[in-house]
């Protein structure tokens, strides 16, 4: 007994230590990248010669696996992206799962669903652009805020603000685009289910930044949001702020979707929060644990689910979101025994 | 000795409907107070006011005699809320993991020291769930996940315990040894607040006794509490108590 849980902690460190160092390459050349496009003189010089290296480095291994595309900086983008969604999506979905609050992830990229829809009438209107997913972003943090004011302002039950919030949100989307006409241009069908080409290299920059704010706030929030989303009265009498934590977390979740949108699409963003999460709670032995499992099984979702969306230039919300069930799946039976009956037979 | 619970005039209403009326009662340190009424009597009200989960609409509140406003030491109280035996169901949170919580308070954002997982160990010996501290709390029976959550109530450094009908769900032999920790923590000097259903329970073990049904019918010790007409005024006519003989 003893053994086999040494030997599972050492294989859930070697998963973690993977995906700290994917976390790093990915962060690497997201900075790079910015260095190249914004950054002066040397530092803009060091910028292009590091992306340049991470990149050649990629695609010679990429050969040895048989594949050609990480040659490419859109792959890159949206490797890059992946990487740290498969990272943050399940971080966060831990505390949403347990609290019982799954579907926020989906009310939120609803809102931002809206946001991009009035950031597009807006740039359409006026002539001034804006990246678009900075109108997402603002919208889902205003989003965060809405859902979090009315759980605490109203005598509902716990679900019916993220109802409300989320078909309100995209019937006002709906409305813009309609009234824009359907915007030129603009591809619906990226928005919703994702697209393994539309990570844009500024898009994958929000999604570095938002990655790093999100991850340094877990890191030092923890133990609070852990006490709170087990037993928010005994923290509420322990004069830890609620509050306060009630609304990072929604925050943080509004970063998480917004950065996510790009690879999943909105249909399809939730299920990161939810269902590696949900695999993970399933076979691990404590909290921690099933934190890291649920980080490893998003990312092997993203990795699996992306390498197998850029040649058959699927949606890669489907197959991330396919992949994500598939180990599910797995847990469910190996938790349950079922794996274990029909591997011994 | 200062009071660890001072409630004076409390009143509180959930809309037009009354829970609170002018309640008042203190709480000596080492003190053990059950809190005794009938179903929707207030009871759960009273120590959500005490615990400054509710604000009352009239009336103050004291801690260990700081008004409950800017009482900043909310690791002096340990809280073990109703249905708390239903807590964790789903979640893979293991009886180590639910007690360290109670040094959260005591290290902020930081990392547990030493003396952290000191008090979480002898928290967790002193209720005797040492050989269970790896178990999921879903994996336990009643009665261990309430020591559970007393041990985390011990590793907070908590001298007031309250405790919302706290063996619901639990079976009568872990209820009676639950019942006997609790003794055993008040004569070490930890104050507790007991709601209980069971009166004949409250009334064996608890020094003091609070009956109330929106208004405070009784407030003093049980051979008081007996001698007064408190339990049919606040139950109605139907009210006894059931003695207990272990």
């Amino acid at each position: 007994m003893a053994v086999e849980r040494a030997a599972r902690r050492g294989l859930v460190r070697v998963g973690v230590g993977v995906t700290a160092l994917l976390a790093v390459v990915s962060g690497l050349y997201l900075l790079a990248t910015f260095a190249e496009a914004y950054g002066p003189g040397t530092i803009g010089g060091l910028g292009a010669t590091l992306a340049t290296t991470l990149v050649d480095t990629g695609h010679l291994l990429g050969l040895l696996v048989g594949t050609d595309l990480l040659r490419f900086r859109f792959v890159w983008n949206s490797l890059a992206t992946g990487v740290l969604i498969g990272i943050v999506a399940p971080l966060v979905g831990t505390y949403l799962v347990h609290r019982e609050m799954a579907l926020i992830g989906e009310t939120l990229a609803h809102t931002a669903f809206a946001g991009v829809a009035f950031g597009l009438f807006f740039a359409a209107s006026t002539g001034w652009s804006t990246p678009i997913l900075l109108p997402a972003l603002i919208a889902g943090i205003l989003g965060a805020f809405a859902v979090q004011w009315l759980t605490e302002h109203t005598d509902t039950y716990g679900d019916v603000p993220i109802a409300i919030m989320l078909t309100g949100s995209f019937a006002v989307g709906t409305i813009i685009i309609s009234i824009g006409g359907g915007f030129s241009g603009l591809n619906i069908e990226s928005f919703l289910f994702g697209n393994v080409g539309f990570v844009t290299p500024s898009g994958a920059w929000l999604m570095g930044a938002l990655s790093a704010v999100v991850v340094a706030v877990i890191a030092a929030r923890h133990k609070q949001l852990l006490f709170i989303t087990f037993d928010e009265q005994a923290a509420r009498v322990a004069q830890l702020d609620v509050g306060l934590h009630n609304t990072l977390l929604v925050v943080l979740t509004s970063f998480v979707v917004v950065g996510a949108m790009q690879v999943l699409g909105i249909i399809l963003v939730a299920a990161l929060l939810v269902v590696p999460v949900a695999a993970a709670t399933q076979i691990a032995a404590d909290f921690r644990e099933s934190m890291y499992l649920g980080v490893l099984f998003g990312e092997l979702s993203v990795l699996v689910g992306l390498s197998v969306a850029f040649p058959l230039n699927a949606p890669p919300g489907g197959t991330i979101v396919v992949v994500a069930i598939g180990i599910y799946a797995l847990s469910v039976a190996a938790s349950t025994g079922e794996f274990r009956a029909v591997s011994t037979h | 000795m200062t009071d660890a619970v001072r409630i004076e005039n409390v009143s509180f209403s959930y809309g037009e409907a009354p829970a609170l009326r002018d309640v008042s009662l203190t709480i000596a340190e080492g003190e053990f107070l059950g809190l005794i009424g009938p179903n929707g009597s207030g009871k759960t009200t009273l120590l959500s006011v005490m615990l400054g989960l509710v604000e009352p609409d009239e009336g103050s509140v004291e801690l260990f005699g700081e008004p409950i406003e800017s009482f900043e030491d909310g690791h002096r109280i340990g809280y073990v809320s109703q249905k708390s035996t239903e807590k964790g169901t789903a979640m893979p949170v293991t009886v180590e993991e639910v007690v360290e919580m109670g040094r959260y308070p005591h290290v902020g954002s930081g990392r547990l020291r030493e003396e952290d997982h000191q008090a979480v160990e002898a928290a967790m010996a002193r209720v005797d769930i040492t050989d269970l501290a790896d178990r999921k709390l879903n994996t336990l029976s009643g009665g261990q996940r309430q020591r559970a959550f007393i041990a985390r109530a011990l590793a907070s450094d908590a001298d007031l315990l309250a405790l919302d009908e706290p063996t619901v769900g639990v079976d009568a032999e872990s209820r009676d040894r639950f019942y006997g920790l609790l003794d055993e923590l008040n004569s070490e000097g930890i104050t507790i607040v007991l709601i209980e259903h069971d009166i004949g329970v409250v009334t064996d073990r608890a020094s003091r006794i609070a009956c109330l049904n929106t208004e405070l019918y009784h407030h003093g010790d049980p051979e008081s509490f007996h001698e007064s007409d408190a339990l049919e005024r606040a139950y109605g006519s139907t009210g006894q108590v059931v003695g207990h003989h272990h």
